[in-house]
């Protein structure tokens, strides 16, 4: 219990309670909620009693002060909820939403927004991805058009996370068209909004029981007051946001991976074939220390860059690192662990192929894989 | 209300216990430890009476350092304060040595009410609060699935659990101790503002010379009670599978159950 370095005494309290939360209040229903493809809005509040989103978030808003670790726990401890679309729902509004109202949002929008988001009694969404941008930030067209004390906003969103049941949006707007990511604003748009609409909930391989949503905005006004942050500051909140969003990625993804070694290290000891345990076979062995080598290598790095990051050194290029390799080990992990499986693997009753699905995102979402890279090879001038 | 809380740190119930070679005891290394899930009822249960009534929740446990984390957690649910009865001299107790060092803490203590599990899950005496009450020259009430302290705090009335499920209704004056069980309440959760706060909140540590009592009374010394040995139950033998005609078998079956199982 001891080897983590990462973290300290309030984080291993924190991790009991929060560990015990999940297998009580979540693990038993995931089935069911992956089945109806959503998951009960209470659990936001029943979250919020325990303090599941209070941590590293400012004490006079009804947080408890600290660095992010307390969110990484959480990333981790999610993987025991069985459901990625569960750990998405709570743990974007955790990790993507609430940060930046608390990093860049006036007095007033904390109280409106960040007090009642640590409680769980509002759920927050960032919409960042159009329909024809998604790495490609500076690529968005949804427009913001100052008009006296107001924005007008015009212009749609997809893949938005928590996108049918928000209560709040962070939407990225183009306030000074023509400079690309020099000209992006967040602009906080609440539901109910005139001319703001969820116009599909959509469907995915994955991150079943979330609720991914396409926004619709037509001659939405809002308060300029709204405005998150600085105008045409945007893409670099963007930025600074992603920074914690990698990591946690990382994070999350790394301990599906150990999760889903672990059920198929038992699977392997249990399960015979020619008279022998599968995992017997060299096949098999060679397969299982190549995943924990990954895992362990992943985890390193993950540690490592989280500490990097809360001392305040530059850490970009880990960061990335972090994102390229767990991601993609977690896929390669719960695919390898499909093929130990064998048939059964493939069959919706086993937590694998979950996993694989579920896993299957990681490289893409954040920013992805190839994006990474790409920051990568900038940072050395190349 | 001054309510105290007798709560003992246990190995975690999911745990794979292994005896250590000698068999005397089981092997700690890389045990993980918990609040002894039946005394986290009596935590709950003594919180929602100060939410009732007012008050202050103190917790009383006895056990090496690392039950310091157990009592963190109860104060992170809640409670106001801790005493530890923390001593070389207290380790190896048995229900009756354990009882009489947490007298020792709690007399000096002003106290309306006690609470704790019905048992602790490690060694499944059931015998602490029993020893403990009469030390104390009170009385208790066991195995409670509900409990209403009276407005005036002065009484109570419990419900036990007795054979067949039926229920005996007992009204008990205090100060009483009532040994809680399952059904009794639903335990909250430590919350992270919870273990924030207990940080600041005060265990009072008691040693040996601070309990007033000689080395001989308590731990192993004063135990009514000596382990012998330790060992695990056998593991369950593979079935039995017969194959054959449905005649043979069950003449087959037959002559097993007569002269293996002995069964008839």
């Amino acid at each position: 219990m001891e080897r983590e370095w990462l973290f300290e005494e309030d984080h291993r309290a924190y991790r009991e309670t929060v560990r015990r939360w999940i297998a009580r209040e979540l693990a038993p229903y995931a089935d069911e909620w992956e089945a109806a493809e959503e998951f009960p809005m209470d659990l936001y509040r029943k979250a919020g009693e325990i303090g599941f989103f209070a941590g590293g978030l400012p004490e006079e808003y009804g947080g408890v002060g600290g660095d992010f670790r307390y969110k990484i726990v959480n990333a981790e401890e999610l993987v025991g909820c069985r459901s990625g679309g569960v750990a998405a729902g709570l743990g974007l509004h955790d990790t993507i939403a609430l940060p930046p109202i608390s990093r860049f949002g006036t007095d007033e929008q904390k109280e409106r927004y960040l007090v009642p988001g640590i409680q769980g009694k509002k759920i927050g969404a960032l919409a960042v991805t159009e329909p024809n941008a998604g790495s490609d930030v500076g690529g968005i067209r949804t427009r913001a058009v100052r008009e006296g004390d107001e924005y007008v906003i015009d212009g749609s969103k997809t893949f938005i996370t928590n996108g049918v049941r928000a209560d709040f949006y962070i939407v990225a707007c183009v306030t000074d068209p023509g400079k690309k990511v020099h000209g992006i604003s967040q602009i906080l748009v609440d539901k109910g909004t005139p001319g703001f609409t969820v116009t599909r909930k959509l469907h995915k391989l994955g991150w079943r029981a979330s609720d991914t949503g396409e926004l619709a905005f037509e001659n939405v006004r809002v308060p300029a007051t709204n405005l998150l942050g600085t105008e045409n500051r945007g893409f670099y909140q963007i930025m600074e946001g992603f920074q914690e969003e990698r990591l946690l990625m990382a994070a999350g993804s790394t301990a599906a991976a150990q999760h889903c070694f672990d059920i198929t290290l038992e699977y392997a000891k249990g399960r015979e074939a020619f008279g022998r345990p599968i995992g017997s076979f060299q096949v098999t062995r060679h397969k299982f220390a190549d995943m924990l080598t990954w895992i362990e290598a992943a985890r390193r790095l993950v540690y490592h860059t989280i500490w990097l990051h809360i001392n305040g050194h530059e850490c970009n290029k880990e960061v990335a690192m972090c994102k390229i390799f767990a991601c993609e080990k977690a896929v390669e992990v719960a695919d390898m662990c499909i093929q130990i499986h064998g048939g059964y693997g493939y069959m919706m009753e086993y937590e694998v192929q979950r996993i694989w699905r579920d896993q299957r995102i990681q490289p893409i979402g954040g920013g992805t894989t190839e994006i990474q890279k790409e920051i990568i090879g900038k940072l050395l001038g190349l | 209300m001054d309510i105290l809380v007798c709560m003992k740190q246990v190995p975690d119930t999911e745990t794979k216990i292994v005896i250590n070679p000698e068999g005397t005891g089981i092997v700690t290394d890389g045990i993980k430890y918990v609040m002894n899930p039946y005394d986290e009822f009596a935590v709950e249960e003594a919180l929602k009476i100060k939410e009732k009534m007012g008050g202050t929740v103190t917790i009383v446990s006895m056990g090496p350092q690392r039950a310091t984390e157990a009592i963190r957690t109860a104060l992170a649910m809640g409670a106001d304060k801790g005493v530890h009865l923390c001593d070389d001299a207290f380790e190896g107790a048995d229900s009756y040595s354990t009882a009489k060092a947490l007298a020792a803490a709690i007399k000096p203590l002003s106290y309306d009410i006690i609470l704790g599990g019905k048992q602790a899950v490690d060694h499944d005496n059931a015998q602490v609060y029993a020893a403990l009450a009469e030390l104390l020259d009170i009385s208790h009430v066991s195995i409670v699935t509900q409990l209403d302290v009276a407005e005036d705090g002065k009484s109570a009335v419990a419900q036990r659990e007795v054979e067949g499920g039926a229920r005996e209704v007992i009204e008990v004056s205090l100060p009483a101790f009532i040994a809680c069980q399952k059904g009794l309440n639903e335990p909250r959760y430590a919350s992270l503002p919870g273990i924030m706060k207990a940080k600041k909140k005060p265990i009072d540590v008691i040693d040996l010379a601070k309990s007033g009592l000689s080395a001989d009374e308590v731990g192993e010394k004063g135990a009514k009670l000596k382990i012998r040995k330790f060992f695990l139950p056998p593991e369950r033998e593979a079935g039995k599978i017969l194959e054959g005609e449905p005649e043979e078998l069950a003449t087959q079956l037959v002559k097993l159950l007569r002269e293996e199982a002995k069964a008839i």
